[in-house]
């Protein structure tokens, strides 16, 4: 293994052939510039563009998936869509936006800054990170290509047996939908324990675990969810892959199996899955606020570990998406109670939040909208939460536009308003100009204006009792009104994210430069130059304090005010020649792109049953894992 | 800045108004329930309502407040007093919302349990509740009854579901009586309803359930007692069996209707619907069609194209005058 701090290991004797020095097939590839090196990047921050760019894209799709549901459901008995795509469209929407979206800009963000925020060079294990890209993008383009084969996944983002077997599903959908969450669950959990170990053992000297930036913390906690809830799903998914495949009667109920189980392991998955869309953008949301308030975050350890034991509640709480399944009223009631106690960490950091900024000097730049707007919106998805957890009442909301509200509220009115915030605030670092704050702030008036007139009503819909997941309703029931305001605050929304776009144009084009330091921030990012340079610290820096970058810049007197140092840290710099020829850096790599090609093949060789191209996929699979595993650990004119 | 403020605050306090103003002629609205098990449950959910747009009304009013007294202006203190936090006022905030939600809680849990109480008077309706792709089937035990998407119980009796799917999992829910229990097959759930008024209950299946779940709609119709016992002895009375001449139902049996139809004393199929009366309903295909000559007429043109993925499949395709000698001896089952 090749990792950044065993920089000189040398593997090239193990590889069988002459391996003559500067040839041979294990020789590494060496650019790291050019359109060609990003399919051999291994460094974290390229990786995160990429994450970034390509989950950008599926927003783009899923956005469109849901406008084309907006227009079916305009008016009663819609004709815009058959029922048949609705259900196709519906499910990859859901499917899209929670595994190809918001996780993996999670991951954008995450690969991208928490080296840069622990004072690191690159991840952990810099190929495993490039593995776990390659297999996101080559999972969702898996369960895309559905649609020019046949017919895309039809059974919810849920997919609940019996429903998904092959009596009732008989068409290759749900297959695409069984195989592609199986190889991004490969990517997820690979990007997991990758994340963790960097976070744990990857910290600049002195930044011990409460010296951490919140961020970091909250991707941590999110971390640690997935690497323990994604093999509940895939396990799931197996034994489904399994039904419909061999015959197996997992789920079956006419053969002794229990579509229950389906969904209880989907949901102890399902769950927790919330907190893994959710805790990034409230660490994202918790190092903007501190910034744009100018005051420390309140309660940090608070807010750390109100995050951990949201972590920790969040596996107890699954049932309550099964309240109306029959369980009995003894699980149901201790589910409840689990359920609203969840309420009282995330209340937590909302009042800590507010607390931050209490007393502050609030900018209201974009970032800072985004994050202010987080709070106000994620609120009513939280309180509407709390509603749910009186089950008896919940037999009335669930599986209603009550519930598309709520998780609305929650995942965009949080997790993507957190992660659009993200873009504004750390865009200067990543790409070295500013985004425009004026088109900023037209983009984010917009889009909150947007998304309160869709999901807004939703509620409301939900509440005339409309249930989900229709492809159209009768007229006379009271639904008309607002499905017409929910479509077109759906299009507001669409404008806003055009307006966003414009802005990355704009932008792009005045190149407004960014200084190393344009927010004043408090986490050492800022102290490197922007762009961050591609060894990342010219200096690995000595951490001394949580916001470390803050406190070489300022200090409190004895009231507690904020006063400026009288000497400022020097401007940011670059590493001389000297000294970048002395930073060991992980050479980039062919194989993670591809081992991870070897999925895919596999799974169109399973699904379609023919098992000698399956066998091909796993060959490349293997092969490319080996030669990953021999292949030197530089290029070999260094390794030698 | 200020301007957007107000704006804001307007949105905000328009949205609680639109939420507290549902529209008043939605047949499905759980809002306002109408039995006395939906109004048990409803009455949990509006004082926690009630609670939730209190602590709305304060962090929103919070955040407002924050953004407009704290904002950076000219003349504005840019150097802020550096709180790192109170440990005093964070565990105030801990607690009163734990406290909130124990009691809000302990009502939860009791009506859990008092809603899930076995009716022990002996004195409730039994109705086996069977869901289908996509369409409902109500048997009556003991009465040899048997129909289809609209239930029909007497007002003032508890009635007791026993749910049960033919094949995936569906979900019951006549939103102005009770709240949905789903219908999963290998398993048997338990639900009550029971109606004050007499008078038509909308509701549909809420478990998405493959193609045609939009088009899985239920009707439950409450009857005063008398005329429930009304209704139930007209049910059970055997239609007169179709003479040979009758070619309506030479057509039904030779065009593969009576393969999946029962009508009593007539044919056993046991596959979709039992239309033995089907004239005393209103509605047919999941209640989503209003039974009329007029949609029967489309329907048995062409199933799938008005119900997408119906299990009716046609063996041969009907000429006209076939499908009107069918809706005519179709019409004779009151």
């Amino acid at each position: 293994m090749t990792t950044v701090l065993e920089p000189d290991t040398d593997t090239t004797d193990a590889v069988e052939a002459p391996a003559a020095p500067g040839g041979g097939l294990m020789r590494r590839p060496r650019r790291i510039t050019g359109a060609l090196s990003w399919f051999t990047t291994i460094d974290h921050k390229r990786i995160g563009i990429l994450y970034g760019v390509t989950s950008f894209t599926f927003f783009l799709l899923g956005g469109i998936e849901a406008l084309l549901l907006r227009l079916q459901l305009a008016r009663p008995n819609g004709n815009v869509l058959s029922a048949e795509m609705y259900n196709q469209l519906f499910t990859m929407h859901g499917t899209t936006m929670v595994f190809l979206v918001v996780m993996p800009l999670s991951a954008a963000f995450a690969n991208y800054l928490i080296p840069l925020m622990i004072g690191a060079r690159d991840v952990a294990f810099p190929r495993l990170n490039a593995f776990s890209y390659w297999c996101f993008l080559l999972g969702g383009s898996f369960l895309y290509s559905s649609f020019f084969l046949g017919g895309a996944p039809d059974g919810g983002w849920f997919g609940y047996a019996p429903n998904t077997s092959i009596t009732f599903s008989p068409g290759h959908n749900i297959d695409f939908w069984v195989f592609g969450l199986q190889i991004l669950g490969v990517a997820s959990t690979t990007g997991a324990v990758n994340l963790i170990v960097t976070a744990l053992n990857m910290r600049a000297p002195g930044m011990t675990l409460l010296r951490m930036p919140i961020f970091v913390w909250m991707s941590l906690v999110a971390q640690f969810l997935t690497l323990f809830a994604l093999p509940v799903i895939t396990i799931a998914l197996f034994l489904l892959m399994f039904d419909r495949l061999f015959g197996a009667n997992f789920f079956n109920p006419g053969a002794g199996g229990d579509p229950v189980l389906w969904q209880h392991l989907f949901w102890i998955f399902g769950h927790p899955e919330v907190y893994i869309l959710i805790l990034p953008a409230m660490g994202i949301v918790s190092e903007i606020i501190p910034v744009f308030a100018r005051k420390p975050l309140f309660g940090y350890a608070v807010m750390v570990f109100s995050g951990v034991a949201i972590g920790f509640m969040g596996w107890g709480v699954w049932v309550h998406h099964m309240f109306s399944v029959g369980l009995g009223p003894y699980a149901v009631s201790a589910f409840s109670v689990s359920t609203m106690f969840i309420a009282v960490p995330t209340g937590v950091k909302i009042f800590n939040w507010l607390g931050t900024l209490w007393g502050g000097s609030l900018r209201f730049t974009t970032p800072m909208l985004f994050a202010v707007g987080f709070i106000a919106m994620f609120t009513i998805g939280g309180l509407s939460g709390v509603t749910h957890a009186i089950s008896p009442h919940d037999r009335q909301q669930t599986d209603t536009y009550y519930v598309v509200a709520h998780f609305h509220y929650v995942l965009f009115g949080g997790a993507l308003f957190g992660l659009m915030g993200g873009f504004y605030y750390w865009w200067p670092k990543v790409f070295g100009h500013m985004l425009s704050d004026r088109i900023g702030k037209v983009h984010f008036w917009l889009w909150f204006l947007g998304f309160n007139l869709t999901f807004g009503p939703m509620h409301i819909l939900g509440l005339q009792g409309m249930p989900r997941r229709i492809d159209t309703y009768a007229e006379k029931m009271g639904f008309d009104a607002w499905n017409m305001v929910a479509t077109v605050g759906a299009f507001v929304i669409a404008l806003s994210v055009l307006v966003f776009l414009v802005n990355v144009a704009v932008s792009r084009k005045n190149r407004t430069v960014a200084t190393a330091d344009p927010w004043d921030g408090r986490t050492l990012e800022w102290s490197i130059p922007s762009p961050s340079p591609y060894y990342n610290f010219a200096d690995v820096p000595q951490v001394h304090s949580l916001d470390e970058w803050w406190h070489r810049k300022y200090t409190e007197d004895d009231s507690g005010r904020l006063v400026r140092l009288p000497e400022q840290p020097p401007e940011p710099r670059l590493a001389t020649d000297e000294e970048v020829a002395r930073i060991h850096l992980p050479s980039p790599s062919y194989f993670p792109l591809i081992a991870a090609f070897g999925l895919p093949v596999m799974a169109y060789g399973m699904m379609y049953k023919a098992y000698a191209v399956a066998v091909i996929g796993a060959v490349i699979l293997i092969a490319a894992i080996y030669a990953w595993g021999f292949e030197p650990s530089a290029e070999p004119e260094e390794s030698s | 800045m200020k301007l957007r403020s107000s704006r804001l605050s307007l949105l905000l306090v328009g949205m609680a108004l639109a939420l507290s103003a549902c529209a008043s002629d939605a047949p499905q609205d759980f809002t306002k329930p109408e039995g006395p098990i939906a109004k048990q449950v409803d009455r949990l959910f509006d004082p926690v309502f009630a609670v939730a747009v209190v602590v709305f009304v304060l962090v929103e009013g919070l955040v407002l407040y924050v953004a407009m007294r704290f904002r950076e202006r000219p003349g504005h203190d840019d150097a802020p007093t550096q709180t790192h936090g109170n440990t005093r006022l964070e565990i105030t905030w801990t607690i009163i919302p734990a406290l909130l939600l124990a009691v809000i809680g302990v009502f939860t849990v009791v009506t859990i349990l008092d809603i899930n109480k076995v009716d022990a008077t002996g004195e409730a309706l039994e109705v086996d509740v069977y869901g289908h792709q996509w369409w409902w089937e109500y048997r009556y035990p003991g009465e040899g009854v048997i129909t289809a998407n609209e239930l029909h119980i007497p007002t003032g009796r508890r009635v007791e579901l026993k749910l049960q799917s033919k094949d995936v999992i569906h979900s019951f829910w006549p939103p102005k009586l009770a709240g949905k229990v789903d219908v999963v097959p290998g398993h048997v759930n338990h639900m009550a309803i029971e109606a004050t008024e007499p008078g038509t209950y909308y509701g549909q299946c809420a478990e998405f359930c493959g193609l045609s779940h939009s088009r899985m709609r239920l009707r439950v119709v409450a009857h005063s007692p008398a005329e429930f016992a009304t209704w139930l002895a007209g049910q059970k009375q055997q239609p007169a069996k179709p003479s040979t001449s009758d070619e309506g139902a030479a057509l039904f049996q030779s065009k593969g209707c009576a393969g999946c139809h029962t009508v009593a004393g007539f044919t056993a199929g046991e596959i979709g619907p039992n239309l033995t009366h089907l004239y005393s309903r209103k509605t047919f295909a999941g209640a989503i069609f209003d039974l009329n000559e007029q949609n029967l007429r489309t329907w048995l043109r062409d199933p799938q194209g008005r119900k997408p993925g119906s299990l009716m499949k046609l063996p041969v395709k009907l000429n006209e005058e076939e499908i009107t000698k069918l809706i005519a001896y179709l019409e004779t089952l009151k």
